[in-house]
């Protein structure tokens, strides 16, 4: 059963029907999510938000937008664009994906390096909880007396609630942007260069990493000028004032040289800039002309050990005979292998799926978490127990029960069956001592 | 009081299942913010810097940590935290409890923003983690950001993993007798506007000491010796209100016999202090008059610490109950309904 809600009350009446008959439901968004978040498990009603896509209000002054959750994310940036503002969250899917979704996942984006991720910009939700009932989480003022109901309800996919109207925040555009491309033989070169440039305390506005095969995929769709005999590219992009771009600029040159970087070129105008985003952008049109299908991973690890772990990767896609490819944010660590392979050839998908956990268990295993910014959903659902206790999953667990005691906001996500320790026996209390 | 017992997680763990009510305590920096914990047996959270890499970061540190232990670790690395704690033999996780963001939180953001992941012994004497070890992280819920201002109720804080930043290459206090208004539009991305109609507007500006300059001539801004005398007196609150209505509360305030205050402009904080209790009270009605809310933070004892009824209060009972079933973590400090009182 699907529904398409116009008003919040709307959305209200959805879930309480959905309630008084005892079925669960899931909201959902423009559908672009990668993780499964919004995918209906065990016959829910869903709740289309792509009707709710109104902007309420734009405050200016106070640089926070009421909106509804089924305005896309561009469409956002670029309605208050006049006002010298953006919405910083800037998600590959970004013209297509909705607000609603990105508060949903916690979206993230190239950008989010200096700036951060969608938490950091959401002021206060309305929400619909899954009694049907109508609140407002957070608020315009600072701080709210009590617990940050806010920043629980970000990121959770759907299983607290439904987003009927949002404040986010408007970031002033920056008055200097530049963009740099370096080119390296090795991924290794590339790999040290990012840590060089954090070392020499520049923290980019964006920071993002291919590798020589997307790089040529990129080149041979879009012509950017991106050097096609590459082992990496870094795109580099610098914001702020005048005189401290420009000595970032200078500064990331000279870490780039020092590492091997064969050429540093700077966009001379925005239309460079923009070519260049472009490539970085298009890696997902590249890659189908090359083989119908891809599956895209999302893991973290700490950025020191980001060669490392790409070299596992690798090696990883050469033991199951797969296409790899990775273009991702390698300021903040967040990688994002790309295997791409034609699902009509049998036995593909146990390889691309084997293939698919033992880069989880590299990335885990390095330290680092399931995922940056695509969320758990069911993808990854069954893996939270590689990083999380069964202490630790049955607090999240309560967390969760405490916002929706039912049982029916989005179930069977994020949390694996068995979290509630409950559900496995539960030690008595006191034997734990 | 003797906290030395109670220094490793375990010890943590062990001292909440075996007393009956526990107060976590820090370095006593807050004990007057909000409302006092009732009768309960005081524990302390594991201290000192367990990992930290500047190329990542991010600092590992014990929530028993002064803060002005870790500002210097990480100044040695030309890095900080950005957590601008007023008292530097506050914790980490004292700080962190209380939620309370510093003065640079017009261009950094609030204080739960800097926290990346949480240990901490929830009532049933569990260890848990929550949140994760890097900057990107949308790997389950976030209860980093749930632990920050709850001031203990949820759980004993006992480990942290905090981002850091490079500092400024340069930083510089101005003063003006501009309309702060104006100063936010022609400035990109000040740190602080500290603003009182008496007083004046003075600014913090961060970045590239030309930027600095530049932004200082554009903005007609005059260097400052530092930040505006903190309002000082026995009776303290923060209010906290829309920042659109910041201007018409600082009117009504200076109405007020005998209170001092400043305003973080853009961000809707107001630092209140005064001699005597009542003006303390009058800044809390005229908070609410307009919309907002006064956090006692030192003093007034005569004073409910928060004066509002929490939003959702039920729905924070149930996580209370969640995290603590059995209401032992430092009973009486937020005003949530107690579940078996909301059962009844």
């Amino acid at each position: 059963m699907v529904c398409f809600p116009e008003t919040a009350e709307q959305v209200a009446a959805a879930v309480t029907v959905a309630a008084r008959h005892a079925r669960p439901f899931v909201a959902r968004g423009s559908g672009t999510g990668l993780a499964g978040g919004a995918t209906p498990v065990g016959r829910p009603v869903v709740i289309v938000t792509t009707h709710l896509n109104r902007i309420v209000d734009v405050d200016a002054t106070s640089r926070v937008a009421w909106v509804e959750p089924g305005v896309l994310n561009l469409d956002l940036s670029r309605a208050v664009a006049p006002l010298g503002v953006h919405y910083a969250p800037d998600p590959s899917s970004q013209a297509a994906c909705t607000i609603g979704g990105n508060l949903a996942t916690n979206a993230g984006g190239p950008h989010c390096l200096a700036y951060g991720v969608t938490a950091a910009h959401i002021v206060a939700v309305d929400v619909v909880l899954a009694d049907g009932s109508a609140t407002q989480l957070g608020g315009m003022e600072p701080d709210q007396p009590g617990y940050d109901l806010r920043g629980c309800f970000v990121g959770s996919e759907g299983t607290m609630g439904v987003a009927t109207r949002v404040a986010v925040r408007l970031t002033p555009d920056p008055p200097t942007i530049r963009t740099l491309l370096l080119d390296f033989v090795t991924v290794e070169d590339a790999g040290a260069t990012v840590s060089g440039i954090i070392a020499a305390g520049i923290v980019p506005a964006a920071l993002e990493m291919m590798d020589a095969e997307i790089t040529r995929a990129v080149e041979d769709f879009v012509g950017a000028g991106y050097p096609r005999d590459a082992g990496a590219v870094l795109l580099v992009e610098l914001d702020g004032l005048d005189a401290g771009v420009a000595a970032q600029v200078d500064a990331v040159r000279a870490v780039g040289l020092a590492h091997g970087a064969r050429t540093v070129r700077v966009a001379a105008d925005d239309a460079e800039r923009a070519l260049l985003w472009k490539g970085r952008k298009s890696a997902f049109g590249a890659i189908a002309r090359i083989a119908p299908d891809y599956y895209l991973h999302d893991a973290v690890v700490p950025r020191t050990r980001l060669v490392e772990v790409l070299q596992q990767v690798y090696a990883i896609a050469a033991a199951e005979r797969l296409t790899m490819m990775n273009v991702f944010h390698a300021g903040d660590g967040n990688l994002h292998p790309l295997i791409v392979f034609d699902a009509r050839e049998p036995g593909i998908w146990e390889r691309v799926n084997r293939a698919g956990d033992a880069i989880l268990r590299a990335c885990v295993d390095a330290g680092g978490v399931l995922s940056g910014e695509h969320g758990i959903g069911l993808e990854k659902r069954d893996a939270m127990p590689m990083v999380f206790t069964p202490d630790d999953l049955d607090a999240q667990a309560r967390l969760r029960d405490a916002f929706d005691p039912s049982g029916r906001a989005n179930p069977d996500k994020v949390l694996p069956r068995g979290s509630r320790c409950g559900e496995l026996q539960r030690v008595p209390e006191g034997a734990w001592i | 009081m003797d906290l030395t017992a109670t220094r490793t997680e375990t010890d943590v763990q062990a001292a909440v299942g075996t007393a009956g009510a526990v107060d976590p305590v820090g370095g006593g920096t807050h004990r007057a913010v909000g409302n006092p914990v009732l009768a309960a047996t005081p524990v302390a959270a594991p201290v000192g810097i367990v990992s930290y890499d500047p190329a990542e970061l991010t600092v590992t540190v014990g929530a028993g940590t002064r803060l002005g232990e870790l500002d210097a670790a990480l100044q040695a690395e030309h890095q900080e935290c950005v957590l601008d704690g007023a008292d530097p033999t506050g914790t980490v996780g004292g700080l962190l409890a209380v939620g309370l963001s510093g003065h640079r939180r017009l261009r950094y953001g609030p204080l739960r923003d800097r926290v990346l992941e949480v240990r901490f012994v929830a009532g049933d004497g569990h260890v848990v983690r929550g949140g994760g070890p890097t900057v990107k992280n949308v790997t389950g819920y976030d209860l980093p950001r749930l632990l920050v201002g709850s001031f203990g109720t949820l759980g004993v804080l006992t480990r942290v993993i905090l981002r850091c930043q490079p500092q400024p290459p340069s930083v510089g206090w101005f003063a003006t007798a501009l309309d702060p208004a104006a100063v936010r539009a022609r400035c990109f991305q000040p740190s602080t506007i500290f603003w009182h109609p008496a007083a004046g507007t003075r600014v913090l500006l961060e970045g590239h000491p030309d930027d600095v300059a530049a932004q200082a001539r554009a903005a007609s801004l005059l260097p400052a010796d530092g930040p505006p005398p903190r309002p000082a007196g026995p009776h303290q609150g923060r209010i906290s209100v829309r920042p659109d209505r910041v201007e018409a509360l600082g009117h009504e305030l200076a109405s007020i016999g005998g209170l001092e205050w400043v305003a973080e402009w853009g961000v809707g904080t107001v630092h209140v202090a005064a001699p005597t209790v009542a003006a303390v009270a009058a800044a809390r009605a005229a908070a609410h008059a307009a919309g907002g809310w006064l956090l006692r933070t030192a003093g007034a004892p005569e004073l409910d610490g928060f004066g509002v009824e929490l939003p959702n209060g039920a729905l924070m009972a149930r996580i209370k109950a969640a995290f603590d079933p059995h209401g032992k973590l430092a009973p009486g400090r937020l005003p949530i309904p107690h579940p078996e009182r909301e059962a009844s």
